[in-house]
């Protein structure tokens, strides 16, 4: 019932969504560059189809639970850019009226749960917002993106179990993108194969590459299809790689130039790009006609945050404590 | 360990003699307690220690006459452990001094009770020293190691409020040291005399027309509801106020406050030697018999230490009477921040010229210490005339 | 009318907190099937069923986040943690989510969670069962730190709790599920804003909170034997804490001693101390005084627990030390 359409028209969205992130990050990088973003900022350069492909697979009902390094889970999910780069220049404007920046994206309109700035522990959250729903007769899934190093902290594995025992209608989204930071997957797991955690919790599990948005968005549609049929949370690993350093810059003394050029190689636009091209399903100047509108749509994002206001700092305060919860 | 010794308790006195012991060895005593009572040529004196511990010795039987000063008693074991199921805390030790004293200085004197220049205060005691204007360092602490604590400050405003000459009584929960006490005053009376510009005025009234309504009035009554002159003069005193009050209220800040109604300080002497000048509030306000009830309320409660603080604090002005005494007449110090005193000397009979004849009248002489900062002359003359005036119609009062 | 103890206080509460609002629902390590570590939640698997009285893995951080996750989705979740030890394992969640969410999405998300911590010392479990460490939570904006001392407080404070839409964590200290009390008929909820002067007095404060209040309450029975009106007054709220009555005792009295069973350095009472220094300075007529836990993971044996505790006997000598201080050397 939820096969992926392969028509002209959802191929171009495919490529449009990772294109709109790409182009968002690479203003993202000038605007720190120019002291204009500040603090930290995790880039998802290479891992686009990750969200572009899972988010596919989600409804507007479906709650997601993501990482720091989540802009392009943000963009996939529908959040504008203009708000979000109002956060990114802690606007009051922002989604988060700039308290959170770039790591701690939240949008209440699209049920978007963080951005979560402590590897694993969105994955409670996760839990317990699945748990949540289903106690209420929601039909919504949870979807929770995290990455290698959140599957070394304990809290996985607990949710892991805790989702698998009490059936949960959670995907677990595993970002591999073989570096928590800087350490290796390889030196900090004793088994790689990251989906075979899944078994230890009876859970099902995939992996995927996560290079291919098509076949991302497959693997996620099928776990997506067998939560909502009833079959209990589902484990889905991304094998994706981060072409760029763990946040803006480093001396990437962990990993070697040959390893990044060779996975840009690989990278999920060019890759999907030159599938288009060789399948005869796009021209160049359509290429050239999303990238125009990605940079239009973040042109105007741009001005939107640079002419938002500033919070009042007599406001600093305000939300520690809620008066109440908003409906 | 301390000495219980025979007081001083007047100015005149050498010797007492103990009539009764109201404790026994290995009786807990108290601050404040009474402990003997002791004859004097005043009459039998209820005596107060001002120590805390257990009675451990009684030196001085019954019967016995001791010059002022002798040991009468030992007190032993200052304070005594909590007994406690649970094994407490024992006590913290007493300061042990250590440091070697210079070989070429004088033996050690005894502990003092003298508080150091730079002692404790706790920050309430400070703040309202502050505010009454009181020299700390002549206040004894009786708080955590030492400090002047509130009640300390509060206890030394009572006995400066006293008018001058007055000599302390203690407040209660504070040691009472004749010597601190006598500092204490000499230091506001100093300011006083430092400070404010007095100026005098007396006036010579006719009591005539008064002391021949009172006795009507006393023929008529109980022994319990009669008046005394004095309650006349207070209550003249007060009225006349109402007329003048730019000489009832207080001096602070370069400023004069008038007082919030008419409290005066009626000057009360104790049995021990001094006295104290309590307020009466709303003195103007009283009928003469509430008046009367009101001031041998107060003598009774100052003789026996009963005083709240806020009597001892809040008078407006103070009324001294030392005709008792055999004064002509008072020359008074005013009782900082206060701006008057008014004082009233011996009712005497005396030769008065009435009506171009000369004829024995009994006579009073009213006279007046005012801050010249706060008022002139010509306003003390107004406050005379006017208590002479009023005391012409004694029924009115 | 009869008395009732703690735990069945805390027990009704919770009953009606689950008949009145079907989105609560208790989670937690053995609430269920064994009745609760300390038996408050006893009968209610059979009475609610296993949907909302949930038997949790021994994994703190999960449960205790899928609790906030659950407050987030629209739930007003329970959540059980047998003592405050083990809350530890799941600080990252109360900590870095619960206490940051509302702030930090710019008020787009309440936590409407409550966590029962069971806390303090008394109970010979030595060093891993045995701490104080609301202190430390209540030094956590974002946080609400309760602690029920009496009967009537256990019984109604969960219900304000619930109401309020933030995290609130309230701290059932071990000692106390045994008290008994009767329940004022004419009070059916309180307020958890407030601390609560539980005895009055004019020669020095007693702050407590917790068994610290048991205690302090002791402690004035054995002053007032000697003459000394203590006043003591039941902090109840750690966080906010309600610091204008703090103020009013301390101009009262004068005098402050402060209970707590937590440790002494960077504790509760070091910041309750604090308050009173930067805006009670003035009405102070003695040094601040403490009565805390001794600075000792807690030990099993009887005779040294009880010394690593508050008793009413040294917080009735610190209070003898303020109000009738020995005099100089007279």
């Amino acid at each position: 019932m939820n096969k992926v359409r392969l028509d002209h028209a959802h191929l171009h969205h495919l490529l449009r969504q990772m294109i709109r992130i790409r182009q968002f990050e690479a203003k993202c990088v000038e605007l720190y560059q120019a002291q204009k973003i500040l603090g930290f900022l995790h880039l998802y350069d290479g891992e686009e189809a990750v969200s572009v492909g899972v988010m596919e697979a989600l409804r507007p009902e479906d709650a997601i639970v993501a990482t720091y390094r989540e802009h392009g889970q943000a963009i996939a999910r529908g959040i504008g850019m203009d708000r979000l780069m109002a956060e990114m220049l802690g606007k009051l404007e922002g989604t988060c009226r700039g308290r959170g920046g770039s790591m701690h994206i939240f949008d209440r309109a699209t049920r978007f749960y963080g951005g979560n700035a402590i590897v694993g522990g969105g994955l409670p959250l996760a839990v317990g917002i699945a748990l949540g729903d289903k106690m209420q007769g929601r039909a919504a899934i949870t979807a929770s993106f995290f990455g290698d190093g959140a599957v070394e902290e304990g809290e996985f594995h607990e949710s892991m179990n805790l989702a698998s025992l009490w059936h949960l209608p959670l995907l677990f989204v595993c970002e591999n993108n073989l570096y928590a930071m800087g350490m290796a997957l390889e030196r900090a797991e004793a088994e790689t194969e990251l989906v075979r955690k899944a078994a230890g919790y009876r859970m099902a599990g995939a992996a995927v590459d996560g290079m291919d948005v098509v076949a991302v968005e497959v693997a996620a549609r099928a776990a997506a299809d067998r939560i909502r049929g009833g079959e209990g949370p589902q484990f889905l690993e991304c094998r994706t790689y981060r072409l760029r350093a763990h946040s803006m810059y480093d001396a990437q003394l962990y990993r070697t130039k040959e390893e990044v050029e060779a996975w840009r190689k690989k990278g999920p636009i060019v890759r999907f790009y030159g599938w288009l091209l060789d399948n005869g399903l796009i021209h160049d100047e359509e290429m050239r006609a999303i990238e125009a509108e990605a940079d239009a749509e973040i042109e105007a994002a741009v001005a939107f945050a640079e002419a938002g206001s500033l919070e009042p700092v007599a406001e600093l305060e305000r939300f520690v404590t809620m008066d109440r919860v908003p409906a | 360990m301390s000495d219980f010794l025979m007081p001083a308790l007047g100015a005149d006195m050498e010797a007492g003699t103990v009539v009764e012991w109201r404790v026994e060895p290995g009786d807990r005593v108290r601050k404040g307690d009474i402990v003997a009572v002791v004859e004097t040529q005043k009459g039998a004196i209820e005596v107060e220690i001002f120590d805390e511990g257990v009675v451990s010795e009684i030196v001085v039987p019954v019967g016995t006459k001791v010059p002022v000063g002798t040991l009468l008693a030992r007190i032993g074991e200052r304070v005594a452990p909590q007994p406690a199921a649970a094994p407490a805390a024992p006590p913290p030790p007493a300061p042990v001094v250590t440091t070697p004293r210079p070989v070429a200085a004088p033996a050690a004197p005894p502990p003092s009770v003298t508080v150091p220049a730079h002692a404790k205060v706790s920050p309430a005691a400070r703040r309202r020293a502050a505010e009454l204007g009181i020299d700390l360092a002549a206040i004894a602490g009786s708080g955590v190691d030492g400090a002047v604590t509130l009640a300390d400050v509060e206890a030394m405003m009572a006995r400066v409020a006293a008018v001058p000459a007055a000599a302390p009584t203690p407040a209660r929960r504070t040691g009472f040291d004749p010597a601190l006490m006598r500092r204490a005053i000499a230091a506001a009376m100093a300011r006083s005399k430092r400070e404010i510009p007095h100026y005098y005025l007396s006036h010579t009234i006719d009591l005539a027309r008064a002391r021949a309504w009172l006795e009507a009035r006393n023929a008529q009554q109980t022994v319990t509801g009669r008046l005394l002159p004095a309650v006349l003069l207070l209550k003249a005193s007060a009225l006349a106020l109402r007329e003048v009050p730019q000489l009832n209220g207080t001096y602070v800040d370069e400023a004069f406050r008038p007082g919030e109604g008419i409290h005066v300080g009626w000057a009360i002497s104790l049995r021990g030697g001094g006295l104290l000048a309590p307020a009466i509030r709303d003195t103007d306000k009283r009928p003469l018999p509430d008046l009367m009830a009101a001031m041998r309320d107060l003598v009774a409660r100052t003789r026996s230490g009963g005083l709240r603080s806020s009597e001892l604090t809040s008078p407006t002005i103070t009324v001294t009477s030392l005709g008792d005494r055999g004064a002509d007449s008072v020359v008074g110090i005013i009782t900082p921040p206060q701006v008057a005193l008014i004082g009233f000397g011996t009712i005497a009979v005396r030769p008065w010229i009435a009506d171009g004849q000369v004829a024995p009248r009994p006579l009073v002489t009213a006279s007046l210490a005012a801050d010249h900062r706060a008022s002139d002359g010509h306003l003390g003359a107004l406050l005379l005339n006017a208590i002479a005036r009023l005391l012409q119609e004694p029924e009115t009062l | 009318m009869t008395a009732i103890t703690y735990r069945e206080a805390c027990r009704q509460g919770l009953r009606e907190a689950l008949i009145r609002d079907p989105r609560v629902f208790l989670m937690g390590e053995d609430i269920g099937r064994y009745g609760g570590c300390y038996a408050v939640t006893k009968g209610l698997l059979d009475e609610f069923g296993e949907e909302r009285i949930r038997d949790t893995p021994l994994s703190e951080s999960a449960y205790v986040g899928a609790g906030i996750g659950a407050a987030l989705a629209g739930m007003r979740p329970i959540v059980e943690i047998m003592t405050v030890n083990f809350s530890l394992l799941a600080l990252d969640q109360i900590v870095n989510n619960a206490a940051t969410i509302p702030h930090m999405s710019g008020g787009q998300f309440a936590i409407p969670l409550v966590l029962r911590i069971a806390t303090g010392g008394g109970r010979r479990v030595a060093a891993q069962h045995s701490h104080s460490l609301e202190g430390w939570y209540a030094h956590i904006p974002g946080l609400k730190v309760l602690a029920p001392a009496v009967v009537e407080d256990a019984r109604f404070m969960l219900a304000a709790a619930l109401a309020d839409p933030n995290p609130v964590l309230i701290f059932e200290h071990v000692m106390l599920y045994n008290i008994e009390a009767e329940l004022d008929p004419a009070v059916s909820e309180v307020d958890i804003e407030r601390a609560k002067v539980r005895r009055e007095g004019d020669d020095v404060s007693l702050f407590g909170y917790g068994n610290g209040l048991v205690k302090a309450l002791a402690a004035a029975e054995i002053l007032a034997a000697e003459g000394i009106a203590a006043e003591v007054v039941d902090l109840r709220v750690l966080r906010p804490l309600d610091t204008a009555t703090i103020l009013k005792s301390v101009a009262k009295t004068r005098r402050v001693v402060i209970v707590d069973e937590g440790w002494k350095s960077g504790s509760l009472s070091a910041e309750i101390g604090m308050r009173i220094a930067e805006e009670g300075f003035f009405d102070l007529d003695a040094p601040l005084r403490r009565v805390c836990g001794a600075e000792v993971p807690m030990p099993y044996a009887p005779h040294l627990e009880d010394a690593a505790l508050p008793q009413p006997q040294k917080i009735a000598a610190a209070a003898r030390d303020l109000a009738r201080p020995p005099k100089g050397s007279q």
